[in-house]
């Protein structure tokens, strides 16, 4: 994968700025940190409003406590970390102290599964299973700079606490449209309608939604019917939009997530798809009941069989015939993707 | 008796320690001792959820909070509400009734808790959060902590330390029941945690070890002004009051009767007890 030929615009660390501004009119907003504040990209922010900034150091148990008594008294502390020290070590911490009070403390977790080259300790591959089964908790993943900029409001408006899976650092701008609560964006429809019948419905997350968008002009182009959403909202997910989609899959649903293929959004789909009675084979795409290792992204997505061409091969093993789409093609098209995902958002 | 045992020990330990919280902290008054409501359900969105603080009346800028951290001690929490004026004594008469807020290991719908807290050494570091909130709003009331020893086996409590030490958080003031028992037996066999006062200090916090059922003792210790996060070691005895209960020693957790037997010995010391109020 080659950055430069790929979106016509990355940003680079689009949270420093957009948080700063966004937070200027909000004075309840606080920011605490565990010993991460630069690499979590609020250390202007702390600058800017170092009165309202707090370091809690390498002590996240604690912090989880102390987030939870700024809540009581009115304020709305957003905690930025690595996801993992978020959910691993201070889980009790974070269901009792926080999610059982329904306290609006947000958690904006970095390094979102295997988007970070720090291995196993830091890349955090099971914290939407986790956070997911946490009662009041709300679950929200960004899939890129747009969403980065737009998830701030979402967070701010909900009654309870948020698990916000973030982005840093180099982040592609792939949306025109702010990101909407519980509301899958629609990227390629097989027809004028969401339930016109397809032949795979395509439900991605996070960074996979970038490796979809690769591999999806290239199958459509070989006369493969797909529709092809991108979930950010993780929980709740009864969004009837995503429902209706699944419904019109007539040979499979892939679902493709940066994370444990259990318990995230492979299983979120399985469960609608369950409970509507929906009898198309469903197969996930992830990290299938394995730990990773620290490498680059592209060297883990493909080692995991995460990217675009993993999900190639997905669908020609749901229908049954190869598509014959060489890796040229994958990388040739990403550019008209991008374009066409603007397009098809209009659907 | 009417549930064949319970959290004895925490209440003779702490009787004395909870009386001089809930009588020096400057709480609001309540019009009438409040009836507990039964249980409705738990917080969420659109939820309407009781809060057990508000037993501790109307809070305000210059008003005093006190957060229990061992919620294993609510019966005696609600004994001391009773005993100031915050509860109705009827109450006891729901504790541990299916239904009820009056809950042997209380959450925050409980009377007295404002914050859940049967996972033991957590109330501190929110108590750290409210006091922080609470010196951003220029607020002059002090947060009380009631902790019982064990917790500062817990690697929370010392996080905790740290940051009220830190952030210099003076307006949090913490009163620990030293009982120097736990679940397993006595602390000192199962993790010591002593010198506590010592350790205490070296995290840059104030200390008073006081003998815990001195009740003028402990008054003054936990409200002299010390300029940093005090707390008030006090050293009590866990079957004070009840001395048959020294027979169970170290095990006394958690008070099981034996048997029909037993049962009636405690009938009779509790009688003995009522009859010299």
């Amino acid at each position: 994968m080659t950055v430069q030929s790929f979106a016509p615009e990355i940003v680079i660390r689009p949270h420093v700025e957009n948080f700063i501004n966004w937070s200027a009119d909000k004075p309840k907003v606080l920011v605490l940190t565990a010993d991460l504040t630069n690499s979590c990209e609020v250390g202007k922010w702390r600058e800017t409003y170092p009165e309202r900034y707090f370091s809690m150091g390498m002590a996240e148990q604690n912090m989880m406590g102390f987030a939870a008594g700024l809540a009581r008294e009115g304020f709305e502390p957003w905690l930025h970390t690595f996801s993992v020290f978020l959910y691993r070590r201070p889980l009790d911490q974070l269901q009792m102290s926080v999610a059982y009070p329904n306290l609006k403390v947000r958690l904006v977790g970095f390094l979102p599964g295997i988007a970070t080259p720090g291995g196993v300790t830091h890349q955090s591959i099971d914290d939407i299973a986790i956070m997911r089964v946490i009662p009041n908790m709300t679950v929200l993943e960004v899939g890129d700079a747009t969403e980065v900029e737009s998830v701030l409001d979402i967070a701010h408006s909900i009654d309870g606490p948020v698990y916000l899976r973030m982005l840093r650092g180099e982040v592609p701008r792939l949306f025109d449209t702010p990101m909407e609560f519980n509301k899958a964006r629609v990227l390629t429809s097989a027809g004028d309608d969401i339930t016109d019948p397809t032949d795979i419905v395509i439900v991605t997350s996070g960074i996979c939604t970038e490796e979809a968008m690769r591999a999806v002009p290239a199958m459509v182009k070989r006369g493969l019917k797909v529709t092809h959403l991108h979930v950010s909202t993780l929980k709740p997910f009864s969004d009837p939009t995503v429902t209706a989609a699944l419904a019109s899959a007539r040979k499979g649903v892939i679902t493709m997530e940066n994370h444990l293929i259990t318990g995230g959004l492979g299983s979120a789909v399985a469960e609608v798809m369950a409970e509507n009675a929906m009898a198309v084979p469903l197969s996930r795409i992830g990290l299938n009941d394995t730990y990773a290792h620290g490498a680059s992204l592209p060297y883990l997505l493909k080692e995991y069989q995460l990217d675009a061409r993993a999900l190639v091969e997905r669908v020609e093993i749901l229908t049954g015939s190869p598509l014959n789409i060489p890796d040229s093609d994958l990388t040739e098209i990403r550019v008209a993707a991008l374009h066409s995902a603007a397009k098809a958002e209009a659907l | 008796m009417a549930n064949d045992g319970g959290y004895l020990s925490q209440a003779c330990s702490a009787a004395e320690l909870l009386a001089t919280l809930y009588t020096v902290a400057n709480l609001a008054p309540l019009a009438a001792p409040k009836f507990p409501e039964p249980f409705h359900q738990v917080p969420g969105k659109d939820a309407i959820y009781l809060n057990g603080g508000d037993f501790h009346g109307e809070i305000g800028p210059e008003r005093d909070r006190i957060v229990i951290s061992p919620a294993h001690y609510a019966l005696v929490v609600y004994a001391a509400l009773i005993e100031t004026g915050r509860l109705d004594a009827s109450a006891l008469d729901q504790f541990n009734q299916d239904g009820s807020t009056v809950e042997m290991i209380g959450a925050e719908h409980s009377p007295g808790f404002e914050s859940t807290t049967g996972s033991l050494a957590q109330a501190l570091s929110t108590a750290g959060g409210i006091a922080l909130g609470r010196r951003i709003k220029r607020e002059t009331g002090q947060v009380y902590v009631f902790m019982s020893d064990g917790e500062f086996q817990e690697g929370q409590t010392w996080e905790a330390l740290q940051a009220l030490a830190f952030h210099k958080l003076d307006n949090v003031r913490v009163i620990v029941d030293v009982n120097k028992g736990q679940c397993d037996g006595p602390m000192s066999e199962v993790m010591n945690i002593e010198p506590l006062s010592l350790r205490i200090r070296a995290f840059g916090c104030s200390v008073d070890s006081v003998p815990g059922h001195d009740i003028s003792t402990l008054a003054h210790a936990l409200t002299r002004g010390t300029g940093k996060p005090h707390f008030v070691l006090a050293y009590t005895d866990p079957v004070r009051g009840v001395p048959v209960l020294q027979e169970r020693a170290p095990n006394l957790h958690y008070l099981r009767f034996t048997g029909a037997e037993e049962r009636q010995r405690y009938a009779d010391v509790f009688a003995q007890l009522e009859a010299n109020r």
